[in-house]
């Protein structure tokens, strides 16, 4: 199925439904130039990125690459300070390699903020015109990968929002979509049932593992994956709230495992396991959502399907997020920020297959263009922290 | 049993069901044979017990254990985090990160 005649085309033939260019600082000292820059442009598809640490590190440099060279990224300009481990003449090549333009300003070079300002915004207007030029062309389903993630849950996420985007994710892995669902620390007691949707025994082994990684790192952190409101919003355990985030994933055979910034090779299902290896390291795999949405963007997602039953109000850099929300109450509060009102199940007033295919329809005409509502109000959120990754065994892929 | 409309059970097998809007405090709700009268207002989204579940017992939501009963619950009982726990991660409150 054609979903889109005239998306962005990229050299490695992947196609993107936005052409955002990113400004990206290389360590938080240069964060408030990169902003300054990018801050002018926030309503005309420029999008601020980064990473704050000043220690190298594998998983963050792989991060920024793919997140640089995404579909949704016609080019990029790069904010470093001068003196920061990351490697930014390696990352400004891989992206000129990828077909885009892309230049870095180093402010001590340069000799300060406002000159580095001044010209950033005459490069970016430089970026901007040669990333207009790219060649457009039609794109089918299966060229798409969507991600979903849930935040802010209460008890009606996993009662009318979290299988209402399952269905909608049936849907879409039936036209060939990828779909992506993550956060294993959130999947804690559901490692029997989805095991047992694994394309293959040794699949099914790999997800049980890292349900097992995941129990094993939040136990030694002291927390699991569970903030005070969604106790107040009537989940009692990481297990209550684990079996409703679970059902994002809907019903369809899982495909594969990925890592943050692997792209699905095909559509299907996939796993994300974003919490890292080896012994913890650097604290909580994941400290908010916003890291846990740019991973799922690293690994190519054009759209994120986004469940919030308290009622979470952000977006995201490069990708569009749609906000799908069980809670009438928080519906009726926040309807300039949700996208799609799920807790109509809960009243009855609509059916579950029926929210479905209204979230599969929405992803489809934001693929064709159409702004989500966090989108238009102009939420760009990213993080981006430090972690550890082994590569992907041969089992996890189709 | 019967529910009253107001709950929900999302599974045969559970133990528990769901409110789906918020209830004031004095509201009547019909748990199986039983009338029960809220002592507090319950948000949507609460569980109530909907037979007596012992100590230790566990709590069935979706068809499969979301933690384990800390005191022997009533049918119509709220099943919170006043009287249940997790069997992974403890739960963790805001009460406890400031000292109270």
């Amino acid at each position: 199925m054609i979903i889109r005649e005239d998306a962005f085309l990229r050299a490695d033939g992947r196609k993107g439904i936005r052409n955002v260019i990113v400004v990206a600082y290389l360590v938080e000292c240069a964060h408030h130039v990169a902003r300054e820059i990018a801050w002018q442009f926030r309503d005309q598809e420029v999008h601020l990125i980064g990473f704050s640490g000043c220690y190298p590190n594998a998983y963050a440099y792989r991060m920024m690459k793919t997140l640089c060279t995404h579909p949704n990224v016609g080019g990029a300009l790069l904010i470093s300070l001068g003196c920061e481990s990351f490697d930014r003449r390696n990352l400004e090549c891989e992206i000129r390699a990828s077909g885009r333009p892309a230049e870095t300003l180093v402010i001590q070079e340069k000799g300060g903020t406002r000159k580095t300002v001044a010209a950033g915004l005459e490069i970016l207007a430089a970026i901007r015109a040669e990333a207009a030029k790219v060649p457009r062309a039609p794109m089918r389903s299966e060229e798409l990968i969507v991600g979903t993630i849930c935040g802010g849950s209460d008890a009606t996420s996993g009662i009318a929002a979290n299988p209402a985007v399952g269905y909608a994710f049936d849907l879409l892995v039936q036209e060939r979509v990828a779909c992506v669902f993550e956060e294993t620390g959130e999947l804690i007691g559901c490692e029997g049932v989805m095991s047992a949707r694994a394309a293959t025994p040794e699949l099914a082994e790999l997800l049980r593992g890292t349900v097992d990684k995941a129990a094993r790192y939040y136990g030694i952190m002291g927390h699991g994956s569970f903030a005070p409101g969604n106790a107040e919003g009537g989940l009692s355990t990481i297990e209550e709230k684990s079996l409703g985030a679970y059902a994002k994933s809907g019903t369809s055979k899982i495909s594969g495992l990925l890592k943050p910034a692997d792209i699905p090779p095909r559509g299907g299902l996939y796993l994300l396991d974003v919490v890292p290896d080896g012994e913890p390291r650097f604290g909580f795999p994941n400290i908010n959502d916003s890291t846990e949405i740019a991973e799922l963007i690293a690994c190519g997602s054009h759209i994120i399907l986004f469940t919030s039953g308290r009622g979470s109000v952000v977006g995201s850099a490069i990708s569009p997020v749609i906000k799908v929300t069980g809670n009438p109450e928080t519906y009726a509060r926040m309807e300039e920020d949700m996208d799609v009102d799920a807790g109509r199940i809960l009243h009855g007033k609509a059916s579950l297959l029926e929210v479905g295919r209204e979230i599969r329809d929405l992803s489809l005409a934001v693929a064709r263009g159409q702004a989500s509502k966090s989108e238009a109000l102009l939420h760009q959120e990213f993080v981006l922290t430090y972690k550890n990754f082994e590569p992907l065994g041969h089992a996890c892929l189709p | 049993m019967k529910i009253d409309s107001r709950l929900i059970r999302l599974h045969p097998d559970d133990n528990v069901l769901i409110v789906t809007s918020t209830l004031p405090a004095g509201t009547e709700l019909l748990v199986g044979e039983r009338r029960v009268c809220l002592g507090e207002a319950l948000p949507l989204g609460f569980k109530i017990a909907a037979e007596a579940i012992p100590a230790s017992g566990k709590i069935i939501k979706y068809t499969v254990p979301v933690g384990s009963a800390l005191v022997d619950i009533a049918p119509g009982e709220t099943v919170h985090l006043h009287n249940m726990k997790s069997d992974y991660i403890p739960t963790w409150t805001r009460e406890q990160g400031s000292g109270h």
